[in-house]
């Protein structure tokens, strides 16, 4: 007897949105963008300052920005969205050891995701100007908001 | 809360924006249209294309208010007192759209004036248009 399998909802994509993810990463100076995504987040909502503890001094906004271990994992989380961007037909599986890297071991708020990746809209923004489109922004707003719910799924 | 500094921030950028308020306005809209296409129901009798009178005007009805708002934060309740009575009895716009269109007004405020943009200032208008739209729908019940 053929046994049903469950069907997946995939997340569709657009042409234009692929693309327009692609780009955006493409031309990305991760050096630059995760650092100041991650800086931001502190200083606009500072309470997600508690999982830094040992990251130093987070005094005040110049202090945030200075210091050289927020730069450093702005950029490790950065290149950690390389692993959506790579596999935009199932970030949810892509993202299940993350997620539960997230909730067992850093035990991250997953509220806290969606923080991170409006400050990361506002910086990519702040970046790109009047090419950041309202159908640009859109289309990177829907990727962030899977990635977010991929990050979330395996909390228990 | 909002400290002394960023009120006086807050103030020093909205009087800036207020002789490009149709076109905040309405950047701020079309964001919102295009990123939670569900705000768009309360539009379904008007033409909101890019471009349009009906967006150009609305944005800059919506612009205007803010700037006189921040001219005076402390007396936000005051200032936004007929505002509320329209909101809640007349319009009667789901609130949760206030935060949608704070944050699509966030991104057009960075794309306008990209590192300018800085974090404190990011903070500062954060706060103050969740203030506004915590105000705004006082009087819904």
């Amino acid at each position: 007897m053929l046994q049903k399998t469950r069907a997946t909802k995939m997340v569709e994509w657009t042409d234009f949105e692929r693309d327009t993810i692609q780009n955006i990463f493409a031309q990305l100076d991760y050096e630059e963008i995760g650092p100041a995504a991650l800086s931001r987040c502190l200083v606009v909502y500072p309470w997600t300052q508690r999982y830094f503890g040992k990251f130093g001094n987070l005094y005040n906004a110049a202090a945030i920005k200075s210091n050289p271990m927020i730069a450093v994992h702005g950029k490790t989380i950065l290149h950690g969205l390389d692993r959506a961007v790579k596999n935009m037909d199932d970030i949810k599986t892509a993202y299940k050891e993350l997620s539960v890297l997230h909730s067992e071991k850093l035990h991250v708020d997953p509220d806290n995701f969606k923080l991170l990746a409006d400050c990361l809209t506002i910086v990519l923004a702040a970046k790109l100007g009047s090419a950041f489109t309202p159908d640009v922004q859109a289309a990177f707003q829907k990727f962030m908001a899977v990635v977010v719910n991929s990050l979330g799924r395996q909390y228990h | 809360m909002l400290k002394k500094k960023e009120k006086a921030l807050i103030k020093q950028t909205w009087d800036k924006l207020t002789p490009v308020a149709e076109d905040i306005g309405a950047d701020a809209l079309l964001r919102m249209f295009a990123a939670y296409p569900g705000s768009k129901t309360y539009f379904s009798h008007v033409d909101i294309s890019p471009g349009s009178p009906h967006l150009l005007s609305h944005g800059k009805k919506i612009v205007l208010a803010i700037a006189e708002a921040a001219k005076d934060i402390s007396q936000l309740t005051v200032t936004l007192a007929p505002l509320q009575t329209f909101h809640a009895y007349q319009l009667r716009i789901d609130p949760t759209n206030f935060k949608l269109f704070s944050h699509c007004m966030l991104v057009t405020l960075a794309c306008h004036m990209g590192e300018d943009f800085t974090p404190t200032a990011h903070a500062a208008m954060d706060k103050f248009l969740s203030a506004f739209a915590a105000v705004l729908a006082e009087k819904y019940r």
